[in-house]
């Protein structure tokens, strides 16, 4: 198998001495992976996301992301290969304009300004935001002012998405276009780490699911498998999607489902054999 | 007689920068009820609220045509602060709502109704009770700052509790929080419905409302689409679906097979309890 694009071996971190956010952390993801990290706030969660750009160093053990072990290798080599995209579109955008705010981060990189042209223009029409390249971000509504911060992160063109809740304060239409955004981004290519507490966002959008819970990992595995553990999720606290929880409850199903459209086949071939 | 604490009639109004923002809305609420609110985002759910207590129009401006009637008072024959014995509104975000100044839970709830110019005693016999029915109690002297989301939340709550408004209105008051939060917050929103309390809630969460809305309004666009009963408006499933909401997936998937299981609108389950009855009887 290939060598993991980010490595966690051994991890703990403490943000002071008495606090100890993560504990024994032990993770890989792979290449082309679309995983979603849930769990209560305080958990973890973000802690974990910011060591796979770099943002955080770990106090004890070590992260590598595509080879590179973040404590010995410059910020700027690691955030070129993971671009993280903050919960609050507000603590990222600082640019006058959408185009500038797409540019920023390619222009750092020392581009030339066609292929800095060229990004922007890629990045804006992959989230869907051609035309408003002259609008001021604060005129967007808040959906899209989401969109563009991945808009800005994707001109960089890293190889890993970190999403930090995305869905926060979205209306459903908002959550529906972040989770195609992100099957989208993971179909040519990309490695998607989504952090979330929408579970019917999950059942739709990721294909492994990573469970954290007072520092540590709880439960790493398929989707199907840590939305039906029942048991662990609501150690945590979590409800699975409704489906989930009949599929659960009525006990007669011949097999697992994830969403409306997955139960509703089946449902449907049930019906039809009879 | 039925009596209404909330009457909103043919309203309609404009910021000072944004046209339309609610077109000719009427509904009214009765006493004890719960009404939700749902809707996408920029729809006018937040306007809607903060017109129940003045601030629509008399903070922000604008033109309002119609009228708002809360406890017997016209908004516009009233101020802000005559309407906020009355109405109580909790917002999407609780570090909005808290004081900033308070250096204790006690004291963040004592806050405004020592701003009203309550005596002592009764300030005292009312943090108390506030505090206890959000489910705070014995976390009196901490800080605000030191509370999880959801009890910062639960907080923001009592604070509006201790008022004793006749009328409790939330926007959004799980938006910003984690599942432990939302379950917290809903869990004090059903205790205050069971208890009588007339409350008007925009939430997202459709699956929870389902559970303890009397009668729920969808707005799309400023304009009231939907309107009724709690079951009849969340088995509307083409209808929501065309304005950008997700009814409860129980529903949805009901719909899907409406054909197949030979079952009306009418029958749609709406929560996890009464799908888990249907399915388990289809199935067996």
């Amino acid at each position: 198998m290939a060598e993991p694009i980010i490595k966690v071996e051994d991890v703990w971190f403490q943000y002071s001495p008495e606090v100890v956010a993560l504990k024994e952390i032990n993770l890989e993801i792979h290449s082309g992976e679309i995983l979603a990290l849930i769990g209560q706030n305080g958990g973890g969660k973000t802690t974990l996301a910011k060591h796979f750009n770099g943002l955080l160093k770990p106090t004890k053990g070590r992260v590598l992301v595509a080879g590179m072990d973040t404590k010995e290798t410059p910020t700027h080599k690691i955030v070129a290969k993971v671009g993280y995209v903050f919960q609050n579109p507000a603590h990222q955008i600082f640019m006058s304009t959408v185009y500038e705010e797409v540019a920023y981060g390619p222009r750092n990189l020392e581009l030339s300004e066609e292929e800095v042209d060229r990004r922007v223009k890629e990045a804006l029409k992959v989230v869907g935001l051609e035309g408003t390249e002259e609008m001021h971000p604060y005129d967007l509504d808040y959906g899209k002012r989401k969109l563009l911060t991945v808009a800005s992160v994707l001109s960089m063109n890293p190889e890993v998405f970190v999403l930090d809740e995305p869905t926060t304060g979205q209306d459903h239409v908002g959550r529906r276009v972040l989770s195609d955004l992100c099957i989208k981004l993971n179909k040519e290519g990309k490695t998607v780490v989504v952090i979330t507490h929408d579970m019917r966002f999950v059942a739709r959008t990721a294909k492994r699911v990573v469970l954290m819970a007072e520092g540590r990992i709880l439960k790493d595995g398929p989707v199907e498998e840590v939305l039906y553990d029942y048991e662990t999720l609501r150690k945590a606290f979590i409800r699975p999607p409704q489906v989930v929880e009949l599929n659960l409850k009525v006990g007669k199903f011949p097999e697992k489902f994830l969403t409306v459209d997955e139960a509703a086949e089946m449902i449907r071939g049930i019906l039809k054999s009879r | 007689m039925e009596e209404y604490p909330v009457i909103v009639e043919d309203v309609t109004y404009s910021y000072p920068t944004r046209e339309n923002v609610l077109k000719h809305i009427s509904f009214k609420v009765k006493k004890g009820e719960v009404l939700g609110i749902i809707g996408p985002n920029g729809a006018g759910k937040t306007t809607l609220c903060l017109s129940l207590n003045g601030i629509v129009p008399q903070f922000f401006g604008g033109r309002m045509s119609g009228k708002v009637i809360v406890a017997e008072m016209n908004t516009f024959e009233h101020t802000i602060a005559e309407l906020s014995t009355k109405v109580g509104i909790v917002f999407q975000d609780p570090l909005d709502q808290l004081s900033g100044i308070a250096t204790t839970l006690e004291e963040e709830v004592a806050f405004g109704l020592a701003m009203l110019g309550f005596p002592k005693e009764e300030i005292d016999k009312r943090v108390e009770e506030a505090i206890e029915t959000v489910g705070l109690k014995g976390l009196e002297g901490r800080s605000p700052y030191e509370l999880s989301g959801g009890q910062q939340q639960r907080l923001a709550i009592a604070t509006v509790l201790a008022v004793k408004p006749e009328i409790l209105v939330l926007d959004e008051p799980t938006a910003q929080l984690d599942p432990i939060g939302k379950f917290e917050v809903f869990e004090t929103i059903k205790e205050l419905a069971a208890g009588g309390q007339t409350i008007i809630v925009a939430e997202h969460e459709i699956e929870e409302l389902a559970t303890f809305a009397d009668e729920i309004i969808a707005l799309y666009d400023g304009e009231m689409v939907l309107k009724g009963e709690g079951k009849k408006v969340l088995s509307s499933v083409e209808r929501l679906k065309e304005i950008g909401v997700d009814p409860p997936s129980v529903t949805e998937l009901t719909h899907l097979l409406r054909n197949e299981l030979e079952i009306s609108q009418d029958e749609y389950p709406i929560t996890l309890d009464e799908a888990i009855k249907l399915y388990g009887e289809v199935l067996k």
